[in-house]
């Protein structure tokens, strides 16, 4: 698989570890969450057959986080967007 | 028809028009006892426990394609019962114990071939910890020996014991472990289910559950509507699609495996083999090629075949220990999909939803299981109690605190 990196252009997929779905980005607030709100964040997925976001890590590269749309049916990767853009545009990191 | 020598001779003398098709291909009822969705070796296995030790006849599994399409024709093949925590170990060794008698159980040749499973030690500190694992065995009442280096040597002279970086130290052993024929185990269970009286129902995609004021009473197939007092979900690489049309969310991701095996060799590998220091493990099949495997890929995927990164890690491993095998050639690899767990452990339960029950999150290890995955989940269905050996394998766990994550990677599903 080529992910292309908005900064480094297409880059190897080896280069990178992979973390799992973007949901990851919205951890409830630790002070406030219910304890069924953390269970869910932390151990159930939705595992789709199709598109899937999920954050990837440049970790032999640059090491930035990205955010990488996948067909899991067919591994064809449809956009990749800096995780840190994803992450402001849903309201997280302000 | 039960199989025999004296069959086969009778047979050979009339000129084999006696054999009559393994198993039935029926219509689906109206309504059973229990639906069993997936015909994999799980899911057979399962029928044929509740038809043999439950005395279940109305039974149907449910097989989206034919039987034995998924990952019991696509494992490695090997048996085992090598585990640390005590969630886990019993279970495997109930399983190892029903290999041990599986053939003359349901009279059929599975091949089981004790030929025993070398895991390598590379450092003083593997060696602590396999002598606790190895402990950890005999307490469970299975087998499990400390080797030195000059005892490997005796069977397998050509590994690399003075690699530099990983040398081998010694090896625990476990000589009940070994390998399978595959396919045969699923053929073999679903003639002793389809004897037993189990309607085995192929080319039959479930597609949905009917629900009745909270239970669940059957299911919608690419057959029609078929209603079941019990369901039973075990499709292992496909939970997450299966649960979802019964709004479940689970906490299992599905990741590729891949496996590899080699051109034909003679005889030369005893039994399995596996590096301590990277993932690779190694068996010869009978025909003799080197089947072979290590991690999966690490990304999500339902695609059942996998990309060429993993293929170089798992070649390197492979000439870590055993050099002589970068002259073979790789003749054939192939992906499965694994429901891979947050704790690396399976799960066979009820679900919250009465009727409905749920047995999967295999990850990388379900082969090894099939015998006491059905036997238990069997059990599950037939008293609505867990199994003495799967009181651990519950879906709520994470809940708990009661996980059984024997490497330690915490909920990282592609690290287990």
């Amino acid at each position: 698989m080529i992910i292309n990196h908005p900064l480094l252009g297409p880059r190897d997929a080896a280069e990178f570890t992979v973390l799992g779905d973007a949901s990851l980005l919205h951890r409830p607030d630790g002070m406030t969450a219910t304890m069924d709100d953390m269970h869910d964040y932390a151990y159930l997925r939705d595992n789709p057959a199709g598109l899937h976001r999920e954050l990837w890590y440049h970790e032999q590269g640059d090491r930035s986080w990205l955010v990488v749309t996948r067909n899991t049916l067919t591994h064809d990767v449809e956009n990749v967007e800096l995780a840190r853009d994803v992450a402001r545009t849903e309201g997280r990191s302000k | 028809m039960r199989y025999s020598a004296l069959k086969i001779l009778t047979q050979g003398l009339t000129g084999n028009k006696g054999w009559t098709p393994a198993w039935r291909e029926p219509d689906p009822k109206a309504d059973y006892d229990i639906i069993i969705i997936g015909g994999g070796g799980h899911g057979l296995a399962t029928a044929y426990y509740l038809a043999r030790e439950h005395g279940l006849r109305n039974i149907a599994v449910l097989e989206k394609g034919w039987i034995g399409s998924g990952n019991v024709g696509r494992n490695t093949t090997i048996i085992r019962s090598n585990y640390l925590l005590e969630g886990n170990q019993p279970f495997y060794e109930l399983s190892l114990k029903l290999w041990e008698g599986l053939e003359q159980d349901f009279n059929y040749n599975a091949m089981v071939s004790q030929r025993g499973i070398l895991n390598l030690i590379h450092s003083d500190a593997q060696r602590d910890a396999y002598v606790r694992r190895g402990n950890a065995m005999r307490l469970s009442g299975a087998d499990a020996v400390i080797l030195g280096p000059e005892e490997i040597r005796k069977t397998c002279p050509y590994l690399d014991f003075e690699n530099a970086r990983f040398p081998i130290q010694g090896a625990i052993w476990q000589p009940r472990g070994g390998t399978v024929r595959h396919d045969a185990v699923a053929w073999g269970y679903a003639r002793g289910a389809d004897e037993r009286g189990v309607d085995i129902i192929q080319n039959c995609e479930v597609t949905g559950f009917q629900m009745d004021g909270g239970t669940c009473v059957g299911v919608e197939t690419s057959r029609g509507p078929i209603r079941a007092k019990k369901v039973a979900m075990c499709v292992a690489g496909s939970s997450s699609r299966v649960a979802e049309q019964a709004g479940m969310r689970l906490p299992i991701e599905s990741h590729v495996l891949q496996a590899f095996v080699s051109e034909g060799l003679k005889p030369t590998l005893p039994g399995v083999i596996t590096f301590g220091a990277g993932h690779f493990y190694v068996s010869q099949s009978d025909k003799g090629g080197l089947v072979f495997g290590g991690d999966i890929d690490g990304y999500n995927t339902y695609a059942q075949r996998g990309n060429l990164p993993v293929v170089e890690d798992v070649c390197e491993g492979g000439m870590a220990i055993m050099p002589m095998i970068g002259r073979a050639r790789l003749l054939r690899m192939w992906g499965g999909v694994m429901d891979m767990s947050m704790d690396g452990s399976p799960f066979i339960d009820q679900t919250h939803i009465d009727g409905l029950y749920f047995n999967g999150g295999w990850c990388y290890g379900g082969f090894k299981a099939t015998p006491a995955s059905g036997f238990c989940y069997a059990h599950l269905l037939a008293t609505g109690n867990p199994h003495p050996v799967a009181t651990a394998y519950k879906l709520d766990r994470f809940r708990t605190g009661a996980m059984i994550d024997e490497k330690g990677a915490g909920n990282s599903p592609n690290l287990h």
